[in-house]
């Protein structure tokens, strides 16, 4: 019972703020939005007995996904306002689509829960005593998902790399380090030795 | 007790909004990279409903690969976005063609 209470609360706001997050005027709304679908999404993994994958949705899409976009919404000063043309114009077409494929996804889903995949559906086993959720997945993972978890590790790092090159910019007129240039400087190329004479004093000319 | 097919709804739904806001917010990028996000979420969230409910911890694991997929997108995404902005001063793509050869 508490289940279903839990279940039917964290769907609708799931969906709800999902939607939000499409139509909100200020995109700084959408994004806070879209944490908030985030958050119930998790919930509904803790629902299924997926906690590592509640808590790293809450990790990675919360704390790095959503925080990029804030960043990148908030310090781009883009006029908003132009951007929302054209919102009513494609409308009536995005909901006569949006609603055609809804219903093809709940035909799809009824006939594979009935008939396909989903008819070997069990009840769920939330947590069994002798192994949990987060030993499944690593015995599972480090095992015959070694190579595609290197992939992956592969794959955020060519991602890093391109995020970096993409947004690095050289300003002229900053002055930058120069490491090479620091660290291979020695005492031959550093000091002049100039003779002056002891006792007479220099003149600051001479040390030009 | 909630079935399968419960889970599997809220997932076509978030789906299709995502697609949705594909569709009304045609020039926004910031909203459309946030709409394919939504997207990615609904297919996680068909992953782990199957995944239980088969009792195969396969399914986690790929979702796992979708949410590191959909970070590195949403990282480069934005990086092509900031320098976009950078070149541009404004970031409507219904008529960016500067890439164009």
């Amino acid at each position: 019972m508490l289940q279903s209470i839990a279940f039917y609360l964290l769907a609708t706001v799931a969906v709800v703020s999902g939607l939000l997050v499409v139509t909100a005027k200020n995109p700084v709304h959408s994004v806070l939005f879209l944490i908030l679908a985030f958050f119930s999404s998790a919930g509904l993994f803790v629902l299924l007995g997926a906690e590592f994958l509640a808590m790293l949705l809450v990790v990675v899409y919360v704390g790095a996904v959503a925080v990029l976009f804030l960043f990148v919404v908030m310090m781009l000063d883009v006029d908003f306002v132009g951007l929302r043309e054209g919102f009513a114009r494609y409308m009536p077409i995005a909901i006569i689509v949006a609603t055609i494929l809804l219903i093809e996804m709940i035909i799809i889903t009824s006939a594979v829960v009935t008939g396909g995949a989903g008819a070997q559906a069990r009840d769920v086993v939330v947590a069994t005593p002798e192994t949990s959720n987060i030993e499944a997945i690593g015995r599972v993972l480090y095992t015959d998902y070694i190579y595609f978890f290197q992939a992956a590790g592969i794959v955020l790092l060519i991602a890093m790399i391109g995020a970096i090159v993409l947004t690095l910019r050289h300003k002229p007129g900053v002055r930058r380090q120069k490491v090479h240039d620091q660290v291979t400087r020695d005492a031959r190329t550093a000091i002049e030795i100039k003779g002056a004479v002891s006792g007479a004093g220099v003149s600051p000319e001479e040390l030009l | 007790m909630i079935g399968l097919h419960a889970y599997l709804v809220v997932a076509a739904m978030l789906f299709t909004i995502g697609v949705f806001g594909i569709f009304v917010n045609r020039k926004n990028v910031i909203i459309i990279l946030m709409s394919i996000e939504l997207i990615l979420l609904a297919v996680n969230i068909n992953f782990v409903a199957f995944s239980t409910y088969l009792h195969d911890v396969q399914g986690q694991i790929m979702a796992m690969f979708v949410l590191t997929v959909a970070a590195a997108e949403a990282a480069v995404g934005l990086a092509i976005l900031v320098t976009f902005f950078r070149n541009r001063g404004d970031i409507a793509v219904d008529d960016a063609s500067v890439m164009k050869g």
